[in-house]
């Protein structure tokens, strides 16, 4: 890996090329994530419908990541604005597993603390501590913790739909809880070990 | 009697009650039987994979291995290895951990160590993962439902929408198209609905950017509604209760965000199913829809009880300034301590 | 008698020698393989070159070698060299044996070791086999000079040409009506925009009227026996119900003719026919032919409106298929290509948007010919459109479709452009991932095109939509793409769209190599003998293949592979007769009980029954050595001669090292 040295810094250079990025996201993708095969067609940014929020197109994260830039792949909003809708996934002409690189790119980008916005992980990590207390997710505690800490001026706005749900049964004011929750502790537990290993 | 072992998944239980009561009400008619899954968990929707991998694919196949428990014929039924999940989201991950675990083996093997510490297995590729338009219009068949018909939904505009997770990735090939699938539009026209043409019928509604970036969200539910209403649909239908919480939950906000006054309900596919066969509005949860389906469903003679709204906060939201354009930068102050 | 036993190991530059220790070989096989007969063992650079043969001839000569094994490439590359090399000695050739350390070896293997060690195997087993070979006299047979070229797009004609002009006779066979193929569709060329019709037709004329060409159109091959020299091929005369002897092509009974059809073939879809038609005014022949399945009167009985205006009487109802008997020395296959379906990209909207075209709809549209007399309007016929985007790569370059390169696509898009530029003055797009315009004057096109103001994206389009999102967009067709230079996502209202659809092999191309005993690649093409060396030869010996058929390409690269097979036709007619193959297989008449299974199985026809003696017999000018019958025989009754059960049971012996010197 090429050093920070002052002559790189004078020269403008911002970055270290860290060749071994490619490989890391590869190994944490779900699947076989192809993404050495990427083209740079731009099938994935043409396809992706929140395209215009992203800090870069999905191609051009790829680009980066080939380039080694780990902290500005890890800064974009790129993973954290993905919406899941695998458009760009079944279109791909390489087949690469651009959805679930997102995956392993927000993982990666919790773990570096690298995200610029906190809202995305916040509610990730809220939804799972729901799952991981209950064994189902809890709607209303959800929304609760998460507007108040992230949206608490679209809480007026958004009173009468919260009112709405609750009123028309729809949404629960007590969690259900499963009843083996001992168990998926458990297995839970040994995953985030494995995890730490892997 | 066919049967298939139920995933219902969390949403079913709250925001999506109304999918569940219909399909209550269809399982009769179509000779179904849905055993659910004892015991399952939240599959983790679309936040557990993006902070840990391997945690995130063990929950989800812990409700794999109960199912698989579940498949062999007990006190004279049948034995089945279809799970089927109505939702979208729940069927992707049920269905992409099965994939994946054999397409890399190595997940395969740390899932099933994970699994082991609550005394549970599963062999990858040992379960069918279905959802549950997939049944009815492949196994129980557009012919069954079609004899199901009492009340033919004659005259409704109905815009089939798909949403992105069902016919996406499609890692096992279970449909007629990635882009313009025909399942929905084929089972609806068999209800004898109206079926427009809807280009938009595999676009995102935003999944959970409503809870993280409602700019991003409002904008997809604003081309999705407004593509439909461009189209003169009356009501759109659905196969995802995600899907449905985000178009009709959020499309007063969405509204007022954009300054337009779109009124587009949104109903479950299952719902319009119940009503084909008789059913009363009441039965398949119509009327807990936010967006309600009164006028839209008056076209096909269906009269639907109107429930007393809340009214006291509504005068006080009309006072009330709009809330704050909010940015992506919001936050990155937060982050960076 | 013990055999005097050469083994000559090759280092192939790096190829065998850098994964291979080749001297170890060598040494090896001189010290273990002694006991067996090795008498010399030597490694050289390259042994193909005539340096390496010499070293060949002169042990052969100077230390009485009975036997040669050459370990190098493949015997597909070089066994034909040093079987040469040892005649030329004076050794009869079938007692030379190459051991592939090459293909088999150095290519698949990277730990040198383990390689060497497997070279020294292969070596040992072929100087067991080499052994146990027998001295054979290669079979002498004459070579019909007639060719048969099947299809006649612009490679086959060419190729039909070459060899009539030659003086030697040609049988042309097209399935459509007449010949011309894709090329007569078209309306320009690229890069130098000749009219198609203008450079196309007079080599049609010429192959319709040459003495040396009988053309047979709305014909199709059926069946395909013998070997190189002496194929015999049945081809199937469809009937055109029309009498060829009468009919001058006056075109009367087109006109009369009440019943119209969507013309899938010719006009791509775009245009119609009459069910009585020649497909287009310049066709070759222009005898027009008869849809029976779109026929009023082969439907209803009743009409023959044709019949009762034709001024000659050349209508006829009851005319039939026929089948035509032919022999000919060489067979030249130019079936072509098949247009990619482009409604298989969804997402693109092809059958669902209707102002979504194809390449080959738009050069229908272009052309003067076709059904709007060249004027580029959308489809409801009228309308020119103000502003067209031209999506590249449809279909190819893409694993969910194809994935090769369709080479073409790029050149046609550019020529869309211009052509779009100069009938319309729209504003035209190109949306392509990589712009290939390799070969002489096609950068300049590009550059040509540029010129023009033609925009271009570069970014594989996403789709391309009718669900207007702005205002801007409405009643427009919205391509959506990344504009992946400016990184910046795009929707980019058009009026129409021209996908430039990618090539496939042939819908039938698996059953058409199959009918002429070749194969087909992974991707579906036709097969060559050597992708560089030997680009118009099959792997069976006097069957060519050439133009589209071998794989995408353009009009140049086509004509020049037609006249190339060509060239290697009248070779083989030139030599006059050729030399089979002298392994083949025979019947042990006193195993053989008469079952004959294998009778069936003979691809080349060649085994025949002797009833009287309950026997079947092996026609050793047909068979080709493949040793289907061998495998297949019950009895155990058939051997195949360079391939008997002592040979190999003798290589495998050797491959597992039962035979080194005892310890």
């Amino acid at each position: 890996m090429p050093q920070m040295t002052d002559e790189r810094v004078r020269a403008g250079l911002t970055h270290e090329e860290d060749l071994s990025l490619l490989h890391e996201v590869s190994m944490k993708t779900a699947g076989v994530s192809r993404l050495e095969m990427c083209i740079q067609c731009g099938t994935c940014g043409g396809s992706c419908p929140a395209a215009q929020d992203m800090d870069h197109t999905p191609r051009m994260l790829f680009a980066m990541l080939r380039a080694g830039m780990r902290e500005e792949v890890l800064r974009s909003n790129t993973q954290w604005i993905c919406v899941s809708c695998y458009h760009c996934v079944v279109r791909c002409p390489q087949e690469v597993h651009i959805a679930d690189v997102m995956y392993a790119l927000k993982g990666m980008s919790i773990r570096a603390k690298l995200y610029a916005d906190s809202t995305a992980p916040d509610f990730s990590q809220t939804f799972i501590d729901m799952v991981e207390s209950y064994g189902r997710s809890f709607e209303m505690g959800l929304a609760s913790r998460h507007y108040l800490k992230h949206f608490p001026l679209r809480l007026p706005g958004m009173m009468p739909m919260g009112l709405g749900m609750i009123f028309k049964g729809r949404m629960a004011l007590v969690p259900k809880k499963i009843e083996q929750m001992d168990q998926l502790k458990k297995i839970l537990d040994r995953a985030k070990q494995l995890e730490m290993i892997s | 009697m066919k049967k298939y072992l139920l995933y219902p998944g969390c949403s079913m239980e709250s925001s999506g009650r109304a999918y569940r009561d219909s399909i209550n009400a269809i399982v009769e008619p179509l000779d179904l039987h849905f055993e659910e899954i004892d015991d399952w968990n939240c599959c983790g929707a679309t936040e557990y994979l993006g902070i840990n991998l391997i945690p995130a694919y063990s929950l989800i196949a812990r409700n794999l291995a109960l199912a698989a428990k579940q498949t062999h014929p007990v006190n004279g039924t049948e034995g089945t290895r279809t799970v089927v999940a109505p939702c979208s989201a729940c069927y992707l991950n049920l269905a992409k951990a099965d994939y994946y675990m054999q397409e890399r083996p190595s997940l395969g093997v740390k899932v099933n160590e994970a699994l082991a510490a609550g005394d549970l297995q599963y062999t990858a590729g040992t379960l069918d993962v279905r959802h549950l338009i997939d049944i009815l219009v492949y196994d129980v068949g557009l012919e069954k439902i079609r004899s199901a018909v009492v009340r033919p939904l004659h005259g409704l505009k109905v815009a089939p929408y798909m949403g992105c997770m069902l016919p996406r990735p499609d890692y096992q090939h279970r449909w007629s198209d990635h882009e313009h699938p025909t399942e929905l539009d084929d089972l609806l026209r068999a209800l004898g609905a109206d079926v427009i043409d809807y280009p938009l019928t595999t676009s995102c509604c935003g999944g959970h950017m409503t809870q993280i970036g409602p700019e991003t969200a409002f904008e997809l539910i604003r081309r999705l509604v407004a593509d439909a209403d461009e189209r003169d649909a009356q009501l759109m239908a659905t196969v995802c209760p995600m899907c449905q919480m985000n178009v009709d939950a959020y499309q007063n906000e969405m509204n007022r965000f954009f300054g337009t006054d779109y009124h587009m309900p949104i109903l479950f596919f299952t719902q319009l199913m119940g009503l084909a066969f008789g059913r009363e509005p009441k039965e398949l949860g119509i009327g807990v829809e936010l967006v309600n389906s009164r006028n839209a469903l008056a076209h096909i003679g269906v009269e639907v009880p109107v429930t007393q709204e809340p009214t006291a906060p509504r005068k006080k939201v009309e006072g009330l300034p709009m809330p704050r354009r909010w940015t992506k930068h919001e936050g990155r102050k937060e982050a960076v301590k | 008698m013990t055999e005097k036993v050469g083994v000559y190991v090759c280092h192939c530059g790096s190829n065998i020698a850098g994964t291979v220790d080749v001297e170890d070989v060598a040494h090896w096989a001189a010290e273990k393989l002694g006991h067996q007969g090795v008498i010399i063992a030597r490694e050289y650079k390259f042994m193909c070159s005539s340096l390496g043969q010499e070293l060949i001839e002169k042990d052969i000569k100077e230390l009485g070698l009975t036997r040669v094994v050459v370990a190098a490439c493949s015997p597909h590359l070089h066994e034909k060299t040093f079987r040469i090399a040892a005649k030329n000695a004076g050794l009869n050739p079938y007692l030379v044996e190459l051991a592939s350390i090459r293909e088999q070896v150095s290519w698949v293997h990277s730990d040198k070791v383990v390689a060497t060690a497997k070279a020294k195997a292969v070596v040992s087993g072929a100087v067991s086999r080499a052994i146990q070979n027998a001295p054979l006299e290669e079979l002498k047979v004459p070579i019909n000079s007639n060719t048969l070229v099947v299809g006649g797009g612009i490679a086959g004609i060419q190729s039909a040409l070459e060899i009539a002009n030659a003086g030697f006779h040609v049988y042309l066979v097209e399935r459509e009506p007449s010949i011309g193929g894709h090329m007569a569709q078209f309306d320009k060329t690229f890069p130098t925009l000749d009219c198609s019709a203008c450079i196309l037709t007079p080599r049609m004329v010429e192959a319709g009227t040459h003495p040396n060409i009988t053309l047979l159109t709305w014909s199709e091959v059926t069946n395909v026996a013998g070997y190189v020299g002496n194929f015999h091929v049945t081809i199937k005369k469809k009937a055109r119900f029309i009498n060829e002897e009468l009919c001058t092509g006056c075109g009367i009974c087109q006109e009369k003719c009440p019943k119209k059809v969507i013309d899938d073939v010719y006009e791509a879809g775009l245009g119609y026919r009459k069910a009585v038609y020649t497909p287009f005014a310049q066709a070759v022949p222009n005898f027009p032919v008869m849809d029976k399945d779109n026929c009023t009167y082969f439907e209803k009985g009743t009409c023959k409106a044709c019949e009762k205006f034709c001024p000659t009487g050349a209508i006829d109802f009851n005319q039939q298929d026929e089948l035509l008997h032919i022999d000919v020395g060489n067979i030249v296959l130019a079936t072509g290509y098949d247009l990619f379906d482009a409604r298989r990209v969804s997402n693109y909207g092809y059958g669902r948007l209707p102002n979504v075209f194809t390449s080959l709809e738009f050069e229908r549209l272009s052309n003067a010919a076709g059904p709007t007399n060249g004027n580029i309007v959308l489809r409801d016929g009228k309308t020119a459109p103000k502003s067209v985007g031209i999506i590249h790569c449809v279909g190819s370059r893409d694993r969910n479709f194809n994935n090769y390169c369709s080479v073409i696509c790029c050149m046609q898009g550019l020529k869309f452009a211009h052509l779009v530029h100069e009938r319309t003055g729209a504003t035209v797009y190109n949306f392509y991932i990589d712009m290939r315009t390799a070969y002489k004057a096609y950068d300049e096109f590009y550059q040509r095109v540029l010129e023009e103001g033609t925009l271009f994206v570069r970014g594989k389009v996403a789709e391309v939509t009718d669900a207007a999102r702005y205002s801007n967009e409405k009643g427009k067709l919205i391509i959506q793409t990344e504009d992946t230079l400016a990184g910046k996502q795009r929707r980019i209202p058009v009026d129409m769209v021209i996908l430039s659809s990618g090539l496939q092999p042939r819908h039938d191309a698996k059953e058409v190599g199959k009918l002429f005993g070749i194969s087909c690649s992974m991707d579906g093409w036709f097969t060559e003998k050597h992708p560089k060396l030997d680009p118009v030869a099959t792997m069976t010996e006097g069957i060519y293949i050439v133009g589209c058929a071998q794989g995408p390409k353009d009009i140049p690269s086509s004509v020049a592979q037609g006249a190339a097979a060509s060239a290697r036709v009248l070779d083989k007619i030139l030599q006059k007769e050729v030399a089979l193959e002298p392994i083949k297989a025979t019947v042990n008449k006193e195993m053989c009980s008469g079952c004959r299974i294998c009778n069936g199985l003979c691809p080349f026809n060649a085994i025949g029954f002797l009833a009287d003696d309950n026997v079947s017999e092996i026609n050793p000018a047909l068979c080709q050595g493949c040793g289907t019958c061998v495998a297949a025989c019950p009895a155990g009754a058939i051997s195949g001669t360079g391939f008997s059960n002592e040979q190999i049971i003798a290589q495998i012996d050797g491959l597992l090292m039962r035979n080194l010197e005892p310890a």
